[in-house]
Formats: structure tokens, sequence, C-alpha cells
């Protein structure tokens, strides 16, 4: 008798179990599938809620499980939108046909031409600017000048890398080989390695206290890492570089998102992703991680632009995710770990 | 009858599907990735995975075995205290207590930036810890309690006695540990070994943390940078072929032994440490404890305290604590009673090929997270797909899911995951089963359910506490399962974690990383204290 009731026992938490989770699906909503993280996405969904009524579903994971889950999801996916937080991603997301076209005048106005894809199945929301940051007690910024520049034999043992193993380094790579060919990039991350103070470091806010630590006196970052820093301690002896201003522009990538090809609230999604490129939405996605608005007719944040302003990189960024193996490649040649 | 004939195959075939789903990639063409590995990182990928795997077992087994030994056979100061403490270490999940660990020890931290300013010198002698020592240091000390607890348990029911024993043969102590109680604990440690060297296989976070580059760290570059998944589930079937032979290995050499099961005719008492002796033994333990758990909290504490900020949303903060809770119950349930199920499996049809069906069954925990993950989730999709197309036959369903975003789906996905887990001590405890044991009781009259409550489950007791501290603890830390499989906008205290170091805000991770190690707490007392005499 025992062994039935325990059977009964486990049926019936699984039954209520059930009845908890399994959830109704409404009419108005939009389901989105992201991997940038709920605190950076939620004040603008709920805003978008409040306008519209349109109700915003969400779940969080990094790119790569959350590309795999569509692709492995196909017609059945629930997501309506992929947001992520760079373009490689994006590319890839569209490369395996997961993304669809959108065609609306408000994003093509809104979001400049390098930030989303020719074909517009993914659009640029927010733009990560990754930079020079140099230690204002050992260098001068006028020994400053590139990303290539770094690679000279003055900055001999003065050089500290975040891992090649992140995205961002492996996109500005990316776009270093669409601007100078292979070889030549080779010959520019080799120079870096054998640069290096320390072996690389496990992330952006590690290199930048290296830096204010007189470890290495300059390092590559996106910039709200360093304003993240700086807000917390105003007297680090650090200071941000615009590199490549009379050249090709500042590396910048993006966190973006596009409308998923099997989506069953196709009309709702566009009216989400319309509502993040606009100026109402701009703002709050962007200043709530010191990043830079991708509409170019916002301001960015006081603080952000305190930091001065550049000329982006006008390449389309469709290339760090066209390029990203073979920048992924170079880097394990060049030893750069 | 027939329900408990289908059930552990039912389990074992769903267990392994995910192991079959990496395989199914064998044989897709990826040469690109491959020659790409062959010519520039492979050999260095292997030998570094092969030293941290080396060094991580031995540490974990000097350093479990020791523990276990110290605090079941001896009395000294402490000692009730450290033998559940010593477990703490498992709730810190290891990235954390790496992360910790660098932070306080690498050029920027707090120690080497004090000693610059006092000895007013470069400290270019001082030892960095970013290598290949640290990531092992590093990992001894977050697994050793999967060893420790293990060796523990035999210790518990026949250390002492055993040691009476060898000394009644005239043995001294130290022969007696060597002699008698090392070997007839084996198959405990072996299991906890086996389960260091699956987790130590699996680990990302750390070896990340690190930038120490092993088979983990290329199977998410071939998959996350490289964007090819075939090569990444290549690369991890690899990685289970490997365990697989250890697996093998340790059950060839297992099969030479038998054990006899414990009389419980009296409790031998603890040997008393005077002197020097006790507080050696005291020091020693207590340093152990601190660095692998004390100096991680305390300075995820401080970070905790400072992260509260005035507007801190303390009510959606404990619906995180206590969706944790509840999974991690639920799953206990679950994945525990799966395991006595595969256990009694393994004991009544004893034949060679469902002893390795079943081992294989425990071999996913080997597999890195999200390669498990997502193995896990391609079968149920298409599952529950097929579920769909079956129903909406007869009913109309609007948006072609069933199960997914279910707890019934996270549920089955920690079943895979952690059988293992739940599996090797509940074996290890039934092996205290004997045949004669129950032809004893056969002649007593007692048998069926009686004998599986009465006579069975006080001697299985230890190992199924064991494995659902284990559970309990592993599934609230667990990530890339949780996130893929989780119902929307249905977070965990590791989901919070998970999100805030993904943009480097550590500081904020602390106060989950925090209340994570203290609800860990709950089943380290509520069963390790049953266990203690």
């Amino acid at each position: 008798m025992m062994r039935f009731s325990s059977n009964h026992f486990l049926f019936v938490i699984f039954f209520v179990v059930t009845l908890i989770c399994t959830q109704n699906v409404h009419a108005s909503e939009v389901v989105v599938y992201s991997a940038r993280i709920e605190q950076l996405i939620k004040p603008m969904f709920d805003a978008f809620t409040k306008e519209t009524g349109i109700k915003v579903r969400y779940t969080t994971d990094n790119e790569g499980a959350l590309l795999a889950r569509l692709q492995a999801e196909g017609k059945n996916t629930p997501a309506d939108m992929l947001i992520t937080v760079d373009a490689g991603n994006l590319w890839a997301a569209s490369k395996a046909g997961l993304l669809k076209s959108v065609k609306s005048d408000v994003l093509e106005n809104n979001i400049p031409l390098h930030l989303r894809d020719p074909n517009n199945e993914w659009f640029g929301l927010s733009v990560r600017a990754r930079t020079i940051v140099y230690n204002t007690r050992k260098v001068e910024p006028r020994e400053l000048s590139t990303y290539e520049d770094l690679a000279d034999e003055k900055w001999h043992k003065r050089l500290c890398l975040r891992s090649s193993k992140k995205v961002y380094n492996q996109s500005l790579v990316a776009m270093m080989i669409a601007e100078h060919g292979e070889a030549e990039t080779e010959k520019i991350i080799k120079g870096w390695v054998t640069n290096l103070a320390t072996d690389p470091l496990p992330d952006d806010t590690k290199a930048l206290e290296y830096v204010a630590a007189g470890k290495c006196d300059v390092t590559l970052v996106n910039t709200y890492y360093f304003g993240r820093l700086m807000s917390k301690d105003s007297n680090l002896p650090l200071a941000i570089f615009w590199p490549n201003q009379h050249g090709s522009g500042v590396h910048v990538n993006i966190s973006g998102a596009g409308i998923t090809r099997y989506g069953r609230n196709e009309k709702a999604a566009i009216q989400l992703l319309e509502y993040l490129s606009s100026a109402k939405a701009q703002n709050l996605f962007a200043d709530l991680n010191m990043e830079y608005p991708a509409n170019p007719t916002i301001k960015p944040d006081r603080f952000v632009a305190t930091w001065g302003d550049f000329r982006q990189n006008p390449l389309n960024l469709i290339k760090a995710g066209e390029l990203q193996t073979t920048a992924v490649k170079l880097m394990d040649r060049a030893g750069y770990k | 009858m027939a329900i408990w004939r289908f059930i552990p195959f039912t389990t074992a075939v769903t267990v392994l599907l995910p192991v079959v789903v990496v395989f199914s990639s064998f044989w897709v063409p990826t040469d690109d990735v491959w020659r790409h590995l062959v010519e520039t990182t492979l050999l260095t990928l292997i030998i570094n995975t092969a030293w941290l795997a080396f060094g991580v077992v031995i540490g974990t087994a000097i350093l479990g075995v020791s523990l276990a030994w110290l605090t079941s056979v001896y009395e000294f100061p402490g000692r009730a205290f450290f033998s559940w403490a010593l477990l703490l270490p498992l709730a810190t999940p290891a990235y954390v207590t790496a992360f910790v660990a660098l932070g306080l020890f690498d050029f920027t931290g707090p120690i080497q930036t004090s000693l610059r300013v006092w000895l007013d010198s470069d400290l270019s002698w001082f030892p960095d810890i970013r290598n290949r020592f640290g990531v092992i240091m590093i990992l001894t000390l977050a697994f050793y309690p999967y060893v420790y607890l293990l060796a523990r348990n035999a210790f518990m029911s026949q250390g002492r006695r055993s040691l009476e024993v060898a000394q009644s043969l005239g043995l001294n102590r130290r022969q007696g540990f060597f002699k008698v109680a090392l070997p007839m604990a084996r198959p405990w440690i072996a299991s906890g070994i086996m389960l260091v060297l699956m987790e130590t296989l699996a680990d990302f976070g750390t070896v990340a943390v690190f930038n120490y580059d092993t088979f983990t760290t290329a199977i998410y570059k071939a998959w996350f940078s490289m964007f090819s998944l075939d090569a990444a589930s290549q690369l991890a079937s690899l990685l289970i072929i490997l365990v697989f032979a250890v697996i093998v290995l340790e059950q060839q050499s297992r099969l030479k032994m038998q054990y006899a099961e414990n009389k419980k005719s009296h409790r031998a008492n603890r040997i008393l440490l005077c002197g020097w002796k006790k507080w050696l033994v005291c020091g020693l333990v207590f340093v152990t404890l601190f660095a692998a758990f004390f100096l991680p909290i305390m300075q995820l504490s401080i970070w905790a305290i400072q992260s509260v900020t005035a507007n801190f949303d303390f009510l959606r903060f404990g619906e995180f604590l206590w969706n944790s809770l509840i999974l991690s119950f639920l799953a206990v349930l679950l994945v525990c009673l799966m395991a006595v199920v595969m256990v009694y499996v393994a004991r009544r049809f004893s034949t060679t090929s469902i002893r390795y069906a079943i081992r294989i069954a425990t071999i996913g925990y080997a597999l890195p997270g999200t390669v498990l993950a997502i193995g896990i989730y391609m079968p149920m999709v298409w599952f529950d797909g097929k579920l769909n197309e079956w129903i909406s036959y007869w009913i109309e369903i609007e948006n072609g899911q069933l199960l997914q975003g279910t707890l019934i789906t996270m549920l089955i996905a920690y079943l895979i995951r952690f059988m293992a887990v739940s599996y090797y001590p509940i074996d290890g405890a039934m092996q205290r089963v004997t045949r004669n044991i129950d032809e004893a009781a056969l002649t007593f009259g007692v048998h069926g359910w009686a004998m599986i409550s009465k006579v069975h489950f006080p001697i299985l007791k230890p190992g199924i506490f064991t494995a659902a501290t284990l559970v309990f603890i592993d599934v609230m830390k667990e990530m890339p399962i949780t996130l893929m499989t989780r119902p929307f906008g249905w977070d965990t205290l590791a989901i919070r974690i998970f999100s805030l170091t993904s943009e480097g805000q550590w500081e904020q991770a602390a106060l989950p990383a925090v209340t994570l190690v203290l609800a860990g707490l709950v089943p380290i007392i509520v069963f390790m204290r049953q266990t203690e005499h």
C-alpha cells in the first residue's frame, strides 16, 4: 500500500506545480529573450506597458544559450524579440535564420546605418564605446594616439588587457581585421601581447584597477566600467582617451535587438522596438548603464558627457559578426589568452 | 510491481538523453574548428586540464579524508562545530570564492596594496595567484566537502571500530588508518572523488576568473565565440569518454572487494587528544575552514552590507529566496527518490550491464553546465511539440507550449543534472546492506515494504541525508539549467547572482550570494545534525 501512496504524493505535487506555473498567453503582449540583464531592461518595459497597455514578459540568459534555445524551439518559440549586448550574436542569430527583417521608417530614422543590420534584421539600441584608459600620473595624453599604436615598443610592459574570451575584445579585433586585413591585424595583436605587463585579466574593472594601482599604464575598456569605478572613487588617477580620432574612429559595439522569425506578436514587438529607439526610451536605455544612446539626436547622460565627444567608427557592425571567428583564431595564434 | 520496474528504465533513459544529444554531433564535420585547435591551443588545453584534474583530485582527497578522519575519530576542542561547519564551503559557488580570493590576494587587493605602502617596495617577489597553483587551491577548497562528507559517512559508521580492531591486532593508530580504516572506506572516498573530478572538469566560472584555459573554456569558445555548437559538443563528448574511462577503471578495481556489514553492537568512543596535539588539530581544521569559508564570506558580507541601499526591494528579494528554497526542496524529493529507486534496481538485478548503465546515467554531471542545459532542452522542446500535436487533436492550444516554462521541466532537468550527486552517497550506503542482513531479516519474517522501512532505511539514512544535503545546495547554486528552463519572471538567488556578475557588479552580487550560503545552512543543520554522534 505504501508504495502507491508515495506515488500519489508525487503525482499530487506535480499536478499542483503545473497548475501554479502554467501561464496563459494574453493577446496584447510581447515576449522577450534578453541577454541584457533585468535591471537594464525592466524600467523601459514598465514604461512601455504604462503607455501602451501591452504587457512585456521576458527571460534573461547568456546570449549563446538564448540563441541555441531559439533554434531548438524553432516554430514553437514563445519569443517575439531577442536582445543582446553585442552585435556579433545578433549577426549569428540572423545568420541562423532566427530573425526577421523589419520595415519601419521610425527605426530607420532613429538608428544610424552603421548600428543596424543592412537587411534590417537587428538594430542597435545603445552604443558601447571601447576606448583607451590611462594612468594620469604615468602617461601624457599626447603619448597616445590609436589602438594600433599600443603595439609599439614604447608601451613595452605598460599595457593591461582583458581576456580575449570576452566578446568585446573579439568584436574590436574583428573590426580591425575589416579595416587592416588579417596579416596586419595579427602583427598588431602580437605587439599588444608583447607589451603586456601582466597576464590578461578576467574583466574590465580589474584592468582599470591594475592601471590605477600602477601595475600598467594603459588599457582598453568599455567606458561604462570606467564610469562605474569613477563614480565610486573619483580620486582614482584614471582618464579616458579617445583613439583613432584622425583615422577610423573609436570602436563601438551595441546592445541591440531583433524581431524573431517565428514570434506570434510581431506587431506589438515592432511597436516595442520602435519605442526603445525613440526619444522617450533612449535616455533610460543608455543612462541606466552609462552607455551612449544609439539615436544620435539624444544626448548622453550628464556624467557620461563629461568624458567628451568622440567620433565613432562608421564601419557597419555586421563585420563584427562576420569576422568574429577569424578574430578568435587570430588571437589564439597571436598568443592572446 | 509493474510501475516499479518501469520507473528506473524511464529515469535512466531520460537521464541519458542529453548525453545522446551531445554525442549525436560526433559525425558532423567541424574540421575548421578542430584544425585550428590542433594548430594552436589543444596541447595546452589538455595539459592544463590534466594538471587541474590531477591537482584537485589529490588535494580534495588528502584534505577531505584527513578532515573526515579527524572529526569522526578524535575528540578535540570545537569538534562538534567543525564536523558540520566543514560542509559550509559547499554552499559558496566556487567562482565566487575565486573572485573574492583574487580580489584579496592579487596586485590590486588590500593585502598587496598595504604591503606595498608599508614596505615601500614594488613587491615583485609576491607570488601571483593567477596561475595553475591558484586555481587548484581554490577548487580544492571549494570541492573538498564532497570527499569529506562521503568519507565521514564511512568513518562514522566504522572508523572507530575498525581502529579498535586494528589495535587489538597489534597495529598502531597510523597502521590502523592505512591498513584497515582507509581500505574499508574506499568505495565512499572513490565516490566523493568521482564527484569532485566531474565538477572540476565541468567548471567554467572559476577557470574564467583565473583566465586559465581548459577543455571547458575551449568548449565555450567553440560554441559562443566561433558559433559552432557541434564542435563544442564534440569536445564535450571527449570529456564524457574520459570520465567513462575513469568509471570503468574504478568499477573494475572495486569488483574484487567485498564489504561486510557493520554491526551496531556498541559505539566506540572517540579518542581524546590532549595537550598540544588537540590545539594543533583544532588549529589546522580552523585554518582550512577559515580559508575555504570565513574569509570569502567576510568579504562578501562587507560588500553585501554596502550594497543595501535605501530603496532596496526586500519583497522582491524575499521572492528570490523563496523560489530558491522551494525549488531545492522539490528537487531533493524527486532526485533522492529516483536515486533510491535506481540503487534498488542495481541491487536487485546486479548484472554488470545494469550497473554500467546506471553509472553512465550519472555521467552528465561532468558536462559543462550550459552544454548539459541545451542537451536537456532540445529533447524537451521536441517532446513538448509532440505532446502538443497530440493534445491539439482534441483541444485547441494557443501557444504551443505545455511543459516548457513549468516547474516540471525544471525538476526533470535537475534530475538529469544531479542524479550523480544523489546516486553515489545512497549507493555507498547500500553497500552496507549486505545479503546476510536481508537473509537474517527474512528468517525473522520481515520482508517487502517492512524490510525496506525497518531494516534498510536506518542503514541507508545517512546516505540519503548526505544526498539530500548535496542536492539541495547544488540545485540552489545551479545556473545554466535554471536560466534556460525557468518560467518567465521566475527568478532565484542564483539567477540574481548570474545577472549581476555577468555585468561585473560583484559587490551587488554579494547579498544574494551571502543569502544563498545562509539558505544552504538549512539542509546542513537539518540533515547533518542527525548523523552526528
